[in-house]
């Protein structure tokens, strides 16, 4: 069995087991959801570090036929590479991080656990699946939870619409996605959506262009409607908004990284002409998503949707990475996808504190909190300050390894865009800052609690330090990144226009 | 004459008769037993005809009117099952028919046989007579609470669409049979390319579909389903839109790809207008539903029309696809409505609030309610998501090809989008609903193992859709829809 196998394993068959767990035992389900959820993190620490860098192909490999009849041809297949190893990692630790911060979920803490480590196994298993059915089946399996917890355990008398919303829009981009995935599978000549099987296919037969021209914006607007692409964004901030903070800490830091991870998967290394006329348009879109949602951000009054929104701006960097289509925008990619996992689990956790102590999240109504929670708000200080790419933190080395990738591919306007976007970043995260933790304590606000007991604070300290591990060692990551990002570069720029040209370039691509 | 091939069907008319019988000296309490004991009966029936089915080939019965292959086998296993499971459902609604709850027991077997009869059709004279003998229970099973006016309203609306169905199928028949000379399947399939010119034939046949139409439901004889499924008993509503809907795609399939392959495939342009306008009409005409049986009947209009999709790709994979999506669409139907049984033998309206706290009340209930609406709403990991990949997965095989089979996904996209909308909308009654009554409901021995084995199907065929599949593609094999006519097919639509 494949160390992979445990990751996924361990979250599901925990839940299965809080399901036999009576419900008016709650300390004892919260227990089981945090041994199971710290195993799974664990689990997905070791695995990092057991990861070789620069190994061609999958590592970790484990493969059972799942369906095989009647012209279906499905695999479990898991396995990684560079890119996905980060990202099973950061899922596992958030995962745990998310059942810490919920300690205070008392109704139906039951079936709470239950929906959220099923999340967690969907999360993990969505990164770590190489057949693109088994990745769509993980993914979707987060949809339903996400939608009771935002529901039940919800904030806001708006949860109900916010619930809605983000199950519409998820569904409606992973529906069109699965269209050019079935697509992909009758034309991609594999008949299998089993990504190496993919990759041999079309190595010998490169997909027509007519094929190209339906799967790849298939594929761009679905998953990107799950990232939050602009304009098809709305979702997100409502949603996390309404959302309670471990399913906001899941979904905007790893359940959405899933489209982008999609993308970098399929769409890019298969499809050169769709990459050639299509990134492009991604480019400007991913303006909309930098500078459009920064300026939301700056008006929100309510914490939550001010952190929704910047996250889907910190999502523009990571699609300019992608539409940069190099190396090195690829690789700032994957490590703003990284770090921004633990950059938004973090801004969520935190601002689930605070109304879950002051019962609001209001802007306007709070301040000075610093005062009352010294180790909250300078763990607030620490965060934001991350958001706003200050060097020394995760996210400051993947935006600025995007930047020098956006340099070399696009025009100027467009790095000076996410330039922009930088400054319309530390605006708001600053007056953010200022308006919760500094000016006058209110009086309401006098015994306010801060996160005291070393349990309390752990899941805020693991995050902090993940920020800081790989804001300092980025290399970490990136050495793992890059060879994987060197090959998909090499596929989607191929201008191969023959079969035989594709076949000699593959050739010649490996070592 | 071989009668050894109806086994199953006589044990079932057999099972009928002594539960009417039993009524005489089974005492009111006890007559529970009786539909939990048939219910026995019946699980065992549909596992000795799953495991027997290993070894049959094709036989056939009363010169070939009656057949019985591997087609025939999966829809006897699937209506068995079926009728399990409504029987366990009728035992927990028994409170609500007052002293006469046997007779209903009695006409879901009779109904039952006539479904099964309808899987071994190979005629149209045994198509119609088995249509008949399911119909006419129905007029009785739908109207069964007859002190409740809606019940009533729903039985006579089922009866005047039912007989005008069968008219206009028998009107069918006769033009078939005095064009062809023969109402049987494997003499019509013989002489379909000559019979494709007759304007008559055509004709009879439009008229065939037509009275299958008002079966399964399909815009434009879908008009009955939503009245018809907010008034009648919740187990006798359950029965219609899992076995009635089964048994008329069943028949479909048999006429469609047994009796005329190759007209078929001529008229997958109007398979695939039927499919998108039910799917559009089903949905859009739920969204403002308040009462839950009548949303399972804009539900089913809207289930009905992505079947159809499988019927218009008109290849082995659509076919697989329906009888897979079937498949788990009577897992997921049968456990939503044996919890709404549960439910409303409790209360008197139907309406979605009396879900509320359901999620306190009973979580086994919410659970299978939750799980059955998102599998309807073909959410993985469940049986819904598998059958509806298969089905988008077969017309999908046209894109490129064909703009029509492009916009046709267009449509049931848009219309799993706005499903989704109106099933969570169940849930979120299930779960945020607010309601002062939180007493929490017990459950029956015979309801859990319903809910149970409907849980059971709907993660088993999402997640291990393997042993499944295999049944149905040796199922799909006997159908004559191979590849040499999805290849003229698209050469046709390429022209």
């Amino acid at each position: 069995m494949s160390l992979l196998n445990y990751i996924i394993l361990t979250p599901i068959i925990t839940a299965l087991a809080i399901l036999l767990i009576p419900a008016n035992y709650q300390f004892v389900i919260r227990c089981a959801a945090l041994l199971g959820s710290l195993i799974t993190a664990c689990f997905g620490l070791l695995a990092f570090f057991l990861f070789k860098a620069g190994l061609p192909g999958y590592q970790f490999e484990s493969k059972i036929e799942w369906v095989k009849l009647g012209g279906i041809n499905i695999n479990y297949h898991v396995g990684a590479d560079g890119i996905a190893i980060g990202l099973i990692m950061a899922a596992a630790v958030v995962g745990f991080c998310a059942v810490a911060v919920s300690w205070k979920i008392e109704k139906q803490s039951k079936m709470f656990y239950i929906l959220l480590l099923s999340m967690i196994t969907g999360a993990v298993g969505a990164f770590a699946s190489l057949d693109l059915f088994a990745f769509y089946f993980f993914n979707e399996l987060a949809l339903v939870p996400t939608f009771i917890t935002i529901g039940v355990w919800g904030r806001g008398e708006d949860r109900s619409y916010a619930a809605f919303k983000i199950t519409l829009y998820l569904t409606l981009g992973a529906l069109v996605a699965l269209v050019g995935l079935i697509v992909l599978y009758v034309k991609g000549g594999a008949q299998s959506l089993d990504i190496v099987d993919l990759h041999a296919a079309i190595a010998k037969t490169p997909l027509s262009p007519a094929a190209q021209a339906i799967i790849f914006p298939c594929l761009l607007f679905g998953f990107g409607t799950l990232v939050g692409l602009f304009p098809f964004h709305s979702w997100a901030p409502s949603g996390y908004g309404c959302a309670p903070s471990a399913t906001a800490m899941m979904h905007a830091g790893i359940l959405k990284k899933a489209g982008l991870f999609a993308l970098l998967r399929v769409a890019l290394p298969l499809m050169p002409e769709g990459v050639a006329r299509w990134m492009p348009v991604l480019a400007i879109l991913c303006v909309g998503n930098l500078l459009y949602c920064g300026f939301v951000a700056m008006r929100q009054r309510d914490l939550n949707l001010l952190i929704g929104n910047s996250s889907l701006a910190h999502m523009g960097f990571a699609f300019l990475g992608i539409a940069s289509v190099s190396v090195i925008g690829i690789t700032g990619t994957v490590l703003v996808m990284v770090a921004h996992a633990f950059l938004a689990a973090l801004s969520f956790a935190i601002s689930g504190w605070i109304s879950q102590d002051t019962g609001t999240l209001d802007m306007g109504k709070l301040g000075g909190l610093l005062k009352r929670m010294p180790f909250i708000g300078s763990v607030m200080i620490i965060c934001f300050l991350a958001g706003c790419g200050v060097p020394g933190f995760a996210n400051f080395a993947g935006e600025v390894t995007v930047l020098f990738g956006a340099w070399k591919t696009f025009h100027w306007v467009v790095a000076a865009a996410a330039w922009g976007g930088l400054v319309i970043g530390g605006v708001y995260m600053l007056r953010a800052i200022r308006s919760v933790l500094h000016g006058e304590l209110r009086s309401e606000w006098a015994d306010a609690h801060d996160a005291s007991s070393f349990w309390r604070q752990a899941p805020y300290a693991i995050l902090v330090l993940a920020l800081l591990v790989f804001g300092f060692v980025p290399n970490l990551l990136s050495d793992r990144v890059k060879p994987v990002a060197a090959e998909i570069v090499k596929q989607a720029t191929l201008k191969a226009a023959t079969p035989v040209a594709a076949a000699t370039a593959k050739v010649a691509a490996q070592p | 004459m071989n009668y050894s091939l109806l086994w199953l069907e006589i044990i079932v008319v057999l099972m009928g008769l002594f539960t009417l019988l039993a009524d005489i000296w089974v005492p009111g309490e006890s007559k529970k037993w009786l539909a939990h004991g048939a219910a026995a009966i019946l699980g065992v029936l549909a596992l000795s005809a799953l495991f027997q089915s290993d070894v049959a080939s094709v036989t056939t019965a009363f010169n070939g009117l009656y057949v019985q292959d591997d087609l025939a086998t999966f829809f006897k296993v699937f209506f068995l099952a079926a009728g399990a499971i409504v029987l366990l459902m009728s035992a927990e609604y028994s409170g609500r028919f007052g002293t006469a709850s046997t007779e209903f027991y009695a006409l879901v077997l009779f109904a039952l046989v006539g479904m099964m009869l309808a899987a071994s059709a190979n005629d149209f004279v045994l198509m119609y007579v088995a249509l008949e003998l399911i119909t006419v229970t129905f007029y009785i099973l739908t109207s069964y609470q007859r002190n409740r006016s809606a019940s009533l309203e729903a039985g006579v609306k089922y009866l005047i669409m039912g007989a005008l169905s069968s008219g206009f199928m028998v009107f069918g028949i006769a033009l078939v049979f005095g064009t062809a000379n023969t109402t049987s399947f494997t003499e019509i399939i013989k002489h379909q390319k000559d019979l494709a010119g007759v304007p008559l034939f055509l004709v009879g046949l439009l008229f065939v579909l037509v009275g299958l139409g008002f079966k399964i439901a399909a815009v434009p004889f879908q008009m009955w389903a939503p009245d018809v499924y907010q008034g009648s008993p919740a187990p006798a509503t359950a029965f219609l839109a899992v076995g009635s809907k089964a048994a008329g795609f069943v028949l479909l399939l048999r006429v469609l790809f047994a009796a005329v392959p190759a007209i078929t495939a001529h008229w997958h342009v109007l398979f695939a207008i039927l499919a998108a306008a039910t799917i559009l009409y089903g949905s859009l005409c739920a969204i403002p539903q308040r009462s839950v049986k009548r949303l399972m009947g804009y539900s089913s209009i809207a289930n009905a029309g992505y079947l159809l999709l499988g019927i218009s790709a008109s290849s082995a994979d659509g076919v697989n696809g329906v009888m897979y999506y079937l498949l788990g669409y009577l897992f997921t139907v049968l456990g939503a409505f044996t919890v709404l049984s549960i439910i409303l033998s409790e209360t008197d309206g139907d309406d979605i609030t009396a879900l509320a706290g359901l999620g306190q009340r009973s979580p086994l209930l919410a659970g299978t309610l939750t799980l059955a609406m998102a599998s309807l709403a073909g959410i993985p990991p469940l049986a819904g998501f598998f059958g509806k990949f298969l089905l988008l997965k077969s017309v999908l095989a046209y894109a490129g090809s064909s703009h029509l089979y492009v916009g046709l996904v267009a449509v049931a996209l848009v219309g799993v989008v706005i499903s989704l909308y109106y099933y969570f909308g169940v849930v979120r009654s299930i779960y945020w609903g607010t309601t002062p009554d939180l007493s929490p409901i017990t459950l029956s021995p015979g309801a859990k193992v319903a809910l149970l084995a409907c849980i059971a199907g709907m993660i088993w065929l999402g997640t291990f859709p393997n042993n499944a599949m295999g049944r149905i593609v040796s199922a799909g094999s006997v159908l004559k829809c191979a590849d040499p006519l999805k290849s003229a097919l698209v050469a046709q639509v390429k022209k």
